[in-house]
């Protein structure tokens, strides 16, 4: 109960961020990624303000042998980039460039404008579901998964 | 100064510090990384492991509920949405390219570069770069 309820309250407080930072407006967000147009730094100012806290948080967290509220760390271990990062990330880019949206300000929007937002998330969930079925289809087909796009992760 | 007659420095910044702060909690309070994401998967269970399935819910239902909570004391938010074939096409990509790249503009681009993740640096560069293509051959092609 704690727990939830300290996430809803990150949530939130994640939601309010990204409406007070103008990032719930697809347009402005796509403007940032418009060099070649009326070009909005907003972004750049969002990033700079969200990494500073997050910076302190990783410094602390090292020192500390739990979290407040959970029995232990769940972190992702260090690994190395691959294929499936790099394709994800790619593809990922397309799509935000193209709707000017990626999944935080999405979901923040159904309070905003809840039709486009829920359009959105619904393709979005479908593009999930794709790469799902797809990771399941050739990690069955290939013997040894080294394609980019057998991830499961 | 024109190109940036609509630009927030102050608003985009003090909103920031909000966003890191909430990902701060959930790293500090539950050991866990705020990518919006895997926390979305986890929560309609289209990722099969992860954070738990309350705590996923939770946040991911907490955010609509923040922007309103915002809205609300701002008397309204703007937001101007692409029309329909732009949010399929982009909702499919970033669906897809989020599973396939294990995060998106919080889990990697706040949370993964905050903590120097060469994953996370890789995979920002990436999404970002893509991102400047994508809207530069769109403009290119006169669709913006």
């Amino acid at each position: 109960m704690t727990r939830a309820l300290l996430a809803l309250a990150s949530g939130a407080l994640f939601g309010a961020g990204l409406a007070v930072s103008g990032m719930a407006d697809p347009v402005r967000v796509r403007a940032f990624l418009d060099l070649f147009g009326a070009w909005d730094p907003t972004l750049a100012f969002v990033m700079a303000g969200a990494l500073l806290p997050m910076a302190l948080a990783w410094r602390l967290q090292r020192r500390m042998p739990r979290p407040l509220a959970a029995p232990g760390f769940r972190l992702p271990e260090p690994r190395r980039p691959d294929a499936p990062l790099l394709a994800g990330a790619l593809l990922f880019g397309a799509g935000w460039g193209v709707a000017g949206l990626c999944p935080g300000p999405a979901i923040a929007g159904l309070a905003i404008a809840p039709v486009p937002a829920a359009i959105f998330i619904a393709a979005m969930t479908a593009g999930m579901l794709l790469q799902r079925a797809a990771a399941a289809a050739l990690s069955q087909r290939s013997r040894k998964g080294g394609l980019p796009w057998t991830s499961s992760a | 100064m024109a190109a940036f007659a609509h630009a927030m420095p102050l608003g985009g910044l003090f909103g920031g510090v909000m966003i890191g702060l909430a990902a701060a909690a959930m790293l500090l309070g539950l050991g866990r990384i705020a990518g919006v994401s895997g926390l979305f998967a986890r929560s309609i269970g289209v990722a099969p492991a992860g954070a738990p399935w309350t705590v996923a819910l939770a946040f991911v239902a907490g955010l609509p509920l923040g922007a309103l909570v915002a809205a609300w004391a701002a008397g309204g938010i703007e937001a101007n949405y692409p029309g329909l074939p732009a949010l399929v096409t982009g909702g499919l990509l970033v669906g897809f390219g989020t599973r396939l790249g294990s995060g998106c503009t919080s889990g990697h681009g706040v949370c993964g570069l905050a903590r120097l993740a060469p994953r996370s640096i890789l995979a920002t560069l990436a999404f970002m770069a893509s991102g400047f293509v994508t809207v530069g051959l769109l403009r290119a092609g006169g669709l913006l």
